[in-house]
């Protein structure tokens, strides 16, 4: 294969590792061509939507902070493929991924990150903000486990309309040790809630290693409220979707909560600002970029099936490279919010003047 | 009418409104089963079911988030803070969280809940039972803020934010929950961002709100009595929106104003209300704008010297006689 414009071109072929076994896992076998095509293809999108923006970070486009989820594309992307009409997402600040793998278009998404009002929240969220609720995406959140309970109400609203729908509720392996968090295991574990706790395990808490923030398994606390749980590894797309598959059944069936450890990887820092030299070592990134791409496991999966082949691979890459670019032209293109947008979507009443029925003013300048 | 109490007057909102939307649900410590710490949600479990009237665990941030969860599905939950004083430890779900989601969304996502519960001192129970956190609760631009005073006011204001698309922030007091008035049995409202003349006078005005109000109208009926001093009392009702040209048009007739809170004086809802005043009604001002608020202090737990900290009638009496000189 023509490696080096390959979707991956930074790694090399040993990622070919992945074990087949998933690939028959009956969620997966299941899955025509086309559906493995569009899989592959939502990872590749992602990369390359997010090295754009990388790039357009680094030339001063887009301001605040911008994390990454370079590496752990196959978790967002694996976890959303098993979406029904029903099921609801949430995660936190690292949510360029879960927004794609939703179906949310690259534009919307690009003209956000610079701010511009053709973003998906017009330009107020941010990186750390995008949302889609017509898609079943409710954030984009700031605060490390802040979105833990939200998602339990989520799935409190599911099961109080009566609707069979799970909620997954991403978090990564720093949220763990949030109050919040535990409180919402506890009330899920209660009142049996269809949600599915999915921790992102990216072996680092910002610059603080698992080993140095977290007493024992991180989602075996699971076990102290009651709930079932599970750990996999998040490189091949199979191994994830045949993980997830059983914990979303148990929580569309019978409503039942369970916590899930997802181990991933991030090759950029926690957000670009970090020079992410003190705390891990270079050959421990290479050696994941090498031996366990997701995308590149993927494709070989893909190339070794006669799914993909190499024109396909190339095709596709070329595509989703030229669409972030397009979306980069895009954003670049859109207009800022004028100052008369920032006092916009505050309040639903102020923004609906002719059902408002309150008085008196709601903003003091 | 009915004279009913103020905790009976926001249990009649909480069923109307259950039994006319069935998106309705209240949740909170000790709402079902035990009635209600305050006894202001007694009978609802009997009359609506487990469903609808739901007992939490000791966990404002797991409950209150998860409130505002489902609210975004379209649920309208109803959420009993068993004293306002813990949303110390939920002011993430609340301030980041239902204050702001409908702005970073751009609009996308509407969070109607209603947080529901009392928030004052003077019942000795210390500092950390005795915050009254409306400021802090209205400097966060979108949440609404209401602070009844009286049974009437408690049950149609209640009903409006319920019915409310925005998070509304609903503060209660203890210790008018067993205060009586009269309340229509049938259905009203009684809007948001309206304040309420509670008493007409001529020499100066106090604005005020919650049991604060109820201690300027006691000032108000003795510094008439006493003094021969005619008090206007304005009541605010809602901090946010504010009806400031209510306050602005009683000022125009008295031109003098008192601002009398139960409110640390830093940054508290008073210091708003005089800047307000002072900017928009300068030339109708005989004298400089007066402020009564809680001795600046953490809550005192003596119950004499408590009432002392508190704004109560002696001490709005004189402050008073001190603005009209």
């Amino acid at each position: 294969m023509n490696k080096k414009s390959s979707a991956t071109a930074e790694t090399q072929g040993e990622a070919a590792a992945a074990k087949p076994a998933y690939a028959g896992a009956p969620v997966n076998a299941a899955l025509p061509a086309e559906e493995k095509i569009r899989l592959y293809r939502l990872m590749v999108r992602i990369r390359r939507f997010e090295e754009r923006s990388l790039r357009a970070y680094q030339a001063k486009k887009i301001g605040g902070f911008l994390h990454l989820y370079i590496g752990q594309e196959a978790v967002a992307v694996g976890c959303c493929s098993l979406m029904g009409k029903d099921d609801h997402v949430i995660t936190a600040y690292r949510d360029h991924g879960h927004a794609i793998a939703v179906g949310m278009e690259m534009n919307p998404l690009m003209a956000e990150l610079y701010g511009k009002s053709t973003g998906c929240s017009k330009g107020k969220g941010g990186s750390m903000h995008f949302f889609d609720p017509a898609r079943n995406f409710w954030g984009g959140h700031g605060v490390v486990g802040g979105q833990v309970p939200l998602g339990t109400g989520l799935a409190y609203g599911l099961k109080y309309k009566g609707i069979k729908g799970a909620c997954m509720t991403f978090m990564g392996d720093g949220a763990v040790n949030q109050g919040a968090v535990h409180e919402a295991y506890n009330l899920a574990a209660l009142w049996d809630l269809p949600v599915v706790f999915v921790i992102e395990n990216n072996g680092y808490s910002m610059g603080t290693s698992q080993a140095r923030s977290t007493a024992g398994d991180l989602a075996r606390r699971a076990e102290g409220y009651g709930m079932a749980w599970g750990v996999c590894d998040g490189h091949d797309l199979y191994e994830v979707r045949a993980f997830m598959d059983g914990f979303l059944d148990l929580a569309r069936a019978k409503s039942k909560p369970s916590v899930v450890e997802v181990r991933t990887y991030r090759y950029r820092g926690h957000s670009v600002a970090d020079p992410d030299n003190t705390y891990r070592a270079k050959a421990e990134i290479e050696e994941y970029r090498r031996t366990k791409d997701p995308i590149l496991v993927f494709q070989n999966l893909l190339l070794t099936e006669k799914v993909l082949d190499e024109a396909q691979v190339e095709k596709i890459d070329a595509e989703a490279r030229a669409e972030a670019d397009v979306s980069a032209e895009f954003a670049e293109a859109s207009p800022f919010p004028g100052a008369s947008e920032i006092q916009k979507d505050v309040y639903w009443e102020a923004d609906n003047p002719s059902e408002r029925k309150s008085g008196g003013r709601l903003f003091f300048n | 009418m009915p004279v009913i109490q103020y905790r009976e007057a926001i249990r009649q909102a909480l069923a109307e409104e259950l039994s006319r939307d069935p998106n309705v649900v209240v949740l909170g410590e000790e709402v079902a089963q035990f009635h209600g710490a305050y006894k202001v949600t007694e009978g609802l479990l009997e009359k609506f079911g487990p469903k609808r009237i739901v007992d939490t665990p000791i966990s404002e941030a797991g409950f209150i988030g998860m409130g505002i969860g489902a609210s975004m599905l379209g649920v309208r939950p109803v959420i009993e803070l068993m004293f306002w004083s813990f949303y110390s430890v939920c002011f993430d779900q609340i301030l980041n969280n239902a204050a702001n989601i409908r702005y970073m969304s751009g609009g996308q996502i509407c969070c109607p809940i209603v947080i529901r519960g009392p928030a004052n001192g003077g019942t000795n129970v210390g500092a950390t039972h005795s915050h009254t956190p409306e400021n802090v609760l209205a400097n966060h631009p979108g949440v609404k803020v209401v602070v009844p005073a009286t049974p009437y006011d408690a049950k149609g204001l209640l009903k409006s934010a319920i019915r409310d698309n925005d998070p509304v922030m609903f503060l209660e007091n203890t210790i008018l929950y067993g205060d009586k008035g009269e309340v229509p049995a049938e259905d009203y409202l009684v809007p948001l961002g309206k304040a309420d003349v509670k008493r007409e006078g001529t020499d100066l005005t106090i604005v005020s709100y919650g049991r604060a109000l109820i201690q300027a109208l006691a000032a108000a009926h003795l510094l008439q009595q006493e003094h021969n001093i005619s008090a206007e009392v304005v009541d605010l009702r809602s901090i946010r929106p504010l009806d400031i040209d209510t306050v602005l048009a009683s000022v125009r007739r008295t031109h003098r104003a008192l601002v009398v809170e139960e409110q640390k004086p830093f940054c508290g809802v008073g210091a708003q209300l005089a800047f307000m005043i002072q900017s928009e009604a300068f030339d109708e001002l005989d004298a400089p704008i007066a402020r009564l608020s809680t001795v600046d202090a953490p809550s005192i737990y003596s119950p004499p010297a408590e009432i002392e900290q508190l704004p109560n009638p002696q001490r709005i009496l004189r402050a008073a006689i001190e603005l009209i000189g």
